[in-house]
């Protein structure tokens, strides 16, 4: 077939496969780097001294402990219960508000935020007055709090993923070739928002496993309150398994990271962190 | 008919000018469209002949725009019909109703490869994946773009993105082509050739297309008939041409193109000569003004001319030169550059009336 072409500048976007140049060590003023070594020291020293009063020899001791695979299973199962129901209510609630409701943007932020401020015991008492029976005495009770919990985490990182789209148009373009709604979200939406959907995984996973008030006011031995409650017996463990739930979740969050950044700059899409989002930039004319 | 038929201005499509039986024919009758207090079309009537580019041109808030998007199914007129050869297709959604849209901003799929792209809406089809892939590769070697295939759209440049988008609309063989000013975001030159693509690739295929733009150069150089709009509703559509030439509306004659204003009495004060010159009528009502091209107007140095010259730019083989003329009004002149030596601003010069006034209207 015959074809017009014309002679057009393609803008570099190649830096190499992984996409990293000599830059990925910047020349930093001094002050930054002291700066740097003062905060980092903020948050290694008391790790490294949990380290030295643990000694390296607790750890494995940790998951004979008793208790410890109940709690450790029950987090993880409200984790994976939250994260699915979290996604399930925010991402599509963030696609209408961005593409129905723009002007209701700017409450949605304020609505979301209120967990935050919200004491935890009055967040129990409006999930109990609202939980179906057959919830209420189970521990996965605990979900239905962790969803309202990491809602301001979640709905942000879907916001901030959509803001970095140009929403209306990649949906009308995929009307206009023939795709309804579902294929729209599936095929288009969902890819290009892996890294606001991994970030928002990445988040409620975190706070579920990490948190301790809510499941200790209503009685039930998540990870975060078997730890509590066993360091009363011995200190050593218990700060072992502290220690074992960090860095297995900053293992997880590293992973999830990476997967979602390699992909995601592979595809050219948005690059996400966990708490920022920015916009690709596209080819020039 | 409306009354702006009666003068010419009908947007029912010509006789005898239907270009190509495979397109559809697409009417539009008494279209209106409002936005809480704004007013984005007030009746617009359109006919499409299959096979032919119509262009919509009027300037930002006219309603080109909420005109198109209720032809692709993206917004809801208030009242009136859309209708693809004979058939309404107002309830039909969007992704029924087999319209290729490109879009005015970058409408690729981040996430798909270009010829990925292009093979979404074959997928959409169900059409299987060998004959989708190779339905994809034809639609982008007919847009030149073969070698980038594989590239994903942020490694495009902005007119390679719109190629693909145009591959990408074209390659569910639409029944009408939808253009949203879909070169608007590119620069100059890159504009020229993907017009000049479009056309081509429109006019090979057959397609019935309606595209919107603001710029009047892009209209008439595209497209087979343009369609002017105003608050709503078409002012006059007609041939490139015939609409350059034969203004139905003071307001399509200033929108198009260069146009003086000449007051009638000022006009009586300016020497004939050319086609203006033959049976010419000074009887211009009082209170009327002429509107003349800048090619209808010629100018020669005098030392007692009727004018004197402000400014002139060089245009390659045209020199635009304006003119004062008494009263403070000044008047633009087209004139070959090699008839423009001792033109220079501040010479009096003799303005003469080379051709009629295109129109007479009433004084504003």
């Amino acid at each position: 077939m015959a074809a017009v072409t014309g002679d057009e500048i393609v803008p570099d976007v190649a830096a190499g496969p992984g996409g990293r140049s000599a830059a990925a060590w910047p020349r930093l003023p001094v002050w930054r780097w002291v700066i740097l070594l003062v905060v980092g020291g903020y948050f290694v020293i008391p790790l490294i001294a949990a380290l030295r009063f643990t000694g390296v020899s607790s750890f494995p001791s940790v998951i004979h402990q008793e208790g410890f695979s109940a709690a450790f299973e029950l987090s993880i199962k409200l984790a994976v219960i939250t994260t699915a129901a979290t996604l399930v209510l925010m991402l599509p609630t963030a696609v209408y508000v961005h593409l129905r409701l723009p002007r209701l943007r700017r409450l949605m932020e304020g609505i979301t935020i209120l967990p935050i401020v919200i004491p935890p015991v009055v967040l129990i008492v409006g999930v109990l007055e609202i939980a179906p029976g057959f919830l209420k005495s189970t521990p996965y009770l605990l979900a239905l709090e962790y969803v309202i919990l990491a809602m301001p985490f979640a709905y942000r990182s879907f916001d901030a993923g959509l803001r970095a789209l140009d929403l209306q148009t990649l949906v009308e373009a995929a009307h206009s070739l023939g795709a309804g709604w579902r294929s729209t979200l599936w095929r288009v939406l969902l890819p290009n928002l892996r890294a606001s959907l991994l970030s928002a995984t990445v988040l409620t996973v975190a706070l579920v496993l990490g948190e301790f008030t809510m499941a200790s006011l209503d009685l039930y031995q998540t990870f975060p309150v078997w730890i509590v409650a066993f360091d009363q017996t011995s200190g050593p463990i218990s700060v072992a398994a502290s220690l074992l739930a960090l860095f297995v979740t900053w293992i997880f969050l590293l992973a999830i990271s990476m997967i979602g950044g390699r992909r995601s700059r592979r595809a050219g899409g948005a690059e996400v962190s966990l708490f920022s989002v920015s916009r690709r930039s596209t080819g020039g004319s | 008919m409306t009354t702006k038929a009666a003068r010419g201005t009908s947007a029912a499509i010509p006789a005898g000018d239907a270009r190509n039986a495979s397109g559809a024919t697409v009417h539009l009758q008494d279209l209106s469209r409002s936005f809480g207090p704004v007013r984005a079309l007030a009746g617009l009537n359109l006919d499409l002949a299959p096979g032919e580019l119509v262009a919509l041109l009027g300037p930002s808030g006219c309603g080109k725009t909420t005109a198109l998007r209720i032809v692709a199914g993206f917004e809801t007129a208030d009242s009136g019909v859309v209708e693809v050869d004979g058939k309404d297709v107002s309830p039909i959604p969007a992704a029924k109703r087999d319209m290729g849209m490109v879009f005015q901003s970058y409408s690729l799929f981040p996430n798909m490869s270009a010829q990925d792209n292009v093979a979404f809406g074959l997928r959409m089809r169900k059409l299987a994946g060998a004959g989708r892939q190779r339905r994809a590769a034809e639609l982008l070697e007919m847009v030149g773009l073969s070698a980038q295939a594989r590239q994903y759209p942020h490694q495009l440049s902005g007119g390679q993105q719109q190629r693909v988008a145009l591959a990408r609309a074209l390659a569910i063989e639409p029944r009408v082509l939808l253009l949203d000013e879909p070169l608007s975001a590119l620069d100059a030159k890159v504009r020229l050739q993907l017009r000049e693509q479009i056309r081509a690739l429109q006019q090979r295929l057959g397609t019935t297309t309606l595209f919107v733009t603001h710029d009047q150069e892009e209209a008439l150089s595209m497209a087979d008939r343009v369609g002017v709009m105003k608050d709503g509703t078409l002012e006059q559509i007609a041939t490139p041409s015939e609409l350059y030439a034969h203004p139905a509306t003071a307001f399509v004659a200033e929108f198009v193109g260069i146009m003086n204003r000449i007051p009638s009495e000022m006009l009586s004060l300016i020497s004939r000569s050319g086609a203006a010159a033959d049976g010419r009528d000074d009887g211009l009502p009082g209170e009327t003004d002429a509107l003349v091209r800048p090619e209808g107007l010629r100018i020669a140095a005098s030392p007692h001319g009727n004018g004197i010259v402000t400014s002139r730019t060089f245009l390659g083989q045209l020199t635009r030169v304006s003119v004062r003329l008494s009263g403070d009004v000044v008047v633009q002149v087209d004139q070959q550059s090699t008839d423009t030596g001792g033109i220079t601003p501040g010479a009096s010069v003799e303005v003469s009336l080379v051709d009629p006034p295109v129109l007479v209207t009433d004084r504003t």
